[in-house]
């Protein structure tokens, strides 16, 4: 058979291979299933932040299925699909989960500011709710224009006001900011981008010198920004970065001595993966919490009783009880929480994505059912209403000695005068342009 | 035995230079366009629909447009990610700015916007070629990228630099379902594939065609360059920029300038080159190629390693997706460097034959 021949029948066969993939029905269901899909990377510049947070999603999810066999008696079954950060990949991901299970897929968590953009399209059409923990549109806390949409525990808006009260009482008062120079050294994508405008109204509102500065994407090269850091001299520098960038930028900070304990990381500038490349120039180096830190809570004595030493676990024994790691446990607690509390209004079934999108808005966990779960010190209590899907605007700060995460500060609160008129801005901005009536939040139940 | 020209007398030239000579090709093609316009939004799932069609249908259309530039004029170009860009930009802006356009007309108009870019960014291939106007192309692109991020007016100063793509409606009816956006990009891809078939056959076709071949000797029997290298780019600028706009409202609806990066010109590239240079049929099929293979690896590998009682991670499948999908380019050139339409051609040729080769 010539060679020829041979690139003729691959063809056919991976022709027709497609057309059987693409075309095959849908394997049939167990009844009493709840489907939650994984968009995951674990592949690519962002997965040395990507690989722990998805194996303590799954790893969460394996202890409900083995210690409770699921929620309220309805097995939880669970899948991953990589979509390598890249937007177009994590909508066929998204296609691909979203119809699994007798009900649906319960909820995404697709961990990436773009994908959750274009995903904000596709599942009001769908009745699939988002839940970006800590990330995704600022604006989409408002619950009446962003039915679907959950930023839990914090938005970027949140965040940046964190940092500034943070540099504000490092300095001794916000009076202190005046004239001030603070930097951001962002990530050039949605997620770089979100924070800008919050800390363009606070420049305003306290006096310092705002300083955006770009990296374009991967963000591994940062000699020119690092440049114009040292020639400005600013006395703060905000990092927003993601994957390789983050090590990057600590270590580069390390290069031009620009002093670490002035750095202030966003959350997903602060967890190991971002400083342990750095080594010794990250030591010093700050970064805002999604209100968790590092190290393990109660609940890793169920997790490692019926999950790590059964080797169910996905995780490598360096990953567990990180930062990151706890980030997953946590997106699957609020999510698997929320699905208990649609079951308590809809009856202990699968629930649908409609359903779930109920729990979500009603989520309301209180300190005491935090510590009954296991995640005492980790998260505060958190109340999610229509008007709110962000539920708490809490955070806290930790800094790097160079091995491990120590919290440095005491609680904060964002500051929802500033953060609140610019989320019914673009919020009604976004209403306008997509045709949306907001909905009434004062008539939900 | 079923594919035979004998006994189909050509009498007139209309029946000598149409598009399908053959009668078995024209009905073949018949009956395609009616799977595609009817069985399929008959059989199709949601997720068939999403995944696979939508973005080979829209994908197509922009390989074609580099196809008309790199394939018949032979200008090579790596700015086809930006003119895909620039499209989507100009659609979006003039659906915000303009309300009362309906949204498929902003996307005609924001391939006639790609068109003036693209002619004032083909203008330096009157005097550079070859791989100095790739460069020159990728300027273009980087130009691109940097207005989208950097110029807030592009982006109607949202914060994030993203921006949302309006509801897509048509005398009325609602045309947001997958079926709807199936068929609107399908009848976008259709109409607009079958002018640029036509352009390709008639007098501009055969000057980017004369130009491609030997540049010197085209101008010495009357071509002129400038005219034929500019109409190359306006007309292929407009179907990638048409291509865009539809990327952007139809299949994402929500996008950021990375959409529209340098990795979307090389994945064109890679489809025109891998479906064949010059053929309007190649552009689809490369399309099909390279949106479809690395789909299909995602999901064939882990059944196939659950043969052998292999449980395969999402991180190796994803590895082993890049390193198969390299290897089967790498081996579809080798063997066939002329690109699938060619196998196509060849496959053709054989059934003429069949089932008597000798």
């Amino acid at each position: 058979m010539g060679l020829r021949k041979l690139a003729l029948l691959g063809a056919a066969i991976v022709s027709a291979g497609m057309i059987a993939a693409t075309t095959a029905p849908n394997d049939a269901w167990a009844q009493n299933e709840q489907f939650i899909p994984g968009l995951v990377y674990r592949t690519g510049a962002y997965a040395p932040n990507g690989i722990p947070f998805a194996d303590g999603v799954a790893d969460y999810i394996a202890l409900l299925n083995a210690r409770d066999g699921g929620i309220n008696g309805v097995k939880i079954t669970f899948e991953e699909c990589e979509t390598g950060y890249a937007t177009d990949r994590g909508v066929e991901c998204y296609e691909r989960l979203k119809g699994k299970g007798p009900t649906g897929a319960s909820y995404f968590s697709p961990l990436s500011t773009g994908i959750t953009f274009a995903l904000t399209e596709k599942a009001p059409g769908d009745k699939i709710p988002l839940i970006t923990m800590g990330y995704g549109r600022a604006d989409s806390r408002d619950g009446a224009v962003f039915e679907w949409n959950f930023p839990l525990l914090g938005t970027y808006w949140t965040a940046a006001n964190v940092a500034v009260q943070h540099i504000a009482k490092e300095m001794g008062g916000f009076d202190k900011l005046k004239g001030k120079k603070i930097a951001l050294l962002y990530h050039d994508s949605p997620y770089g981008k979100e924070p800008i405008a919050a800390l363009e109204v606070m420049s305003k509102k306290y006096g310092f010198e705002f300083l955006p500065i770009p990296v374009p994407a991967p963000g591994s090269e940062q000699k020119s920004q690092w440049l114009q850091i040292r020639q400005q001299k600013p006395d703060y520098v905000l990092l927003w970065g993601w994957g390789v960038m983050n090590s990057a930028a600590v270590t580069e900070a390390g290069n031009v001595n620009y002093p670490r304990d002035k750095m202030i990381g966003v959350w997903w500038s602060g967890a190991e993966p971002d400083v342990v490349p750095a080594g010794e120039k990250g030591a010093g180096y700050k970064a805002l919490m999604l209100q968790h830190p590092a190290g393990k809570s109660a609940v890793y004595a169920d997790l490692e009783k019926f999950v790590i030493a059964p080797g169910k676990s996905l995780a490598k024994p360096d990953e567990i009880g990180s930062v990151l790691y706890n980030r997953g446990l946590i997106n699957s607690m609020l999510g698997t929480e929320s699905i208990r509390t649609a079951m308590a209004k809809f009856g202990n079934k699968p629930m649908t994505g409609e359903q779930v999108r109920w729990g979500i808005e009603h989520l309301d966990l209180t300190a005491e059912r935090i510590k009954q779960l296991g995640f005492e010190g980790m998260i505060g209590p958190i109340k999610v209403s229509c008007a709110d899907h962000e539920g708490t605007r809490l955070s806290r700060v930790h800094q790097w000695d160079g091995k491990k995460w120590n919290v440095i500060s005491d609680w904060y609160t964002a500051d929802d005068a500033v953060i609140a008129p610019l989320v019914k801005d673009t919020a009604s901005k976004y209403a306008t342009e997509k045709k949306i009536t907001p909905r009434d939040c004062s008539k939900e139940s | 035995m079923f594919y035979r020209e004998a006994g189909q007398y050509k009498a007139s030239y209309e029946s000598d230079q149409a598009i399908f000579p053959i009668a078995q090709d024209r009905i073949a093609m018949l009956a395609l366009l009616l799977i595609a316009f009817i069985a399929v939004p008959l059989l199709a799932s949601e997720y068939v629909y999403r995944a696979v069609l939508i973005p080979v249908v829209i994908l197509s259309l922009a390989a074609i447009g580099l196809n008309v530039l790199m394939g018949y004029c032979g200008q090579v170009s790596l700015g086809s990610g930006a003119f895909m860009g620039v499209g989507a930009y100009a659609a979006y802006n003039l659906a915000i700015r303009l309300p009362f356009l309906n949204p498929f007309v902003c996307v005609l108009l924001g391939g006639f916007v790609s068109a003036a870019v693209g002619i004032a960014f083909g203008v330096p291939s009157l005097r550079i070629k070859g791989f100095y106007l790739a460069c020159a192309t990728l300027a273009a692109q980087f130009f691109a990228d940097w207005a989208f991020l950097r110029i807030k007016w592009i982006t109607n100063d949202t914060p994030s630099g993203s921006v949302n793509a309006p509801p897509l409606q048509l005398f009325g009816f609602d045309l947001s379902s997958p079926t709807a956006n199936y068929l609107v990009s399908l009848v976008f891809t259709v109409v607009l594939a079958l002018a640029a078939k036509n352009i390709v056959r008639g007098h501009v076709g055969r000057q980017w065609m004369a130009i491609r071949d030997m540049d010197i000797a085209a101008e010495i029997i009357g071509v002129r360059p400038m005219y034929a290298k500019l109409t190359a780019f306006a007309v292929s600028s407009f179907l990638i920029g048409v291509a865009g706009a539809l990327w952007a409202f139809v299949y994402l609806g929500s996008w950021e300038p990375a959409a529209f990066s340098i990795d979307r010109s090389f994945q064109l590239m890679f489809m025109v080159i891998i479906g064949g240079l010059g053929s309007i049929l190649g552009s689809v099929l490369g399309a099909a190629f390279i949106v479809l293979l690395p789909i299909f690896l995602n999901q064939a590998l882990p059944p196939f390693g659950a043969l052998f009682d292999w449980k395969i991670s999402t991180a190796t499948v994803s590895n082993f997706e890049s390193m198969i999908f390299g290897a089967l380019i790498v081996f579809f050139l080798v063997v066939e460097p002329n690109g699938l339409a060619r196998l196509w051609s060849v496959a053709k040729e054989k059934l003429r034959l069949w089932p008597f080769p000798h």
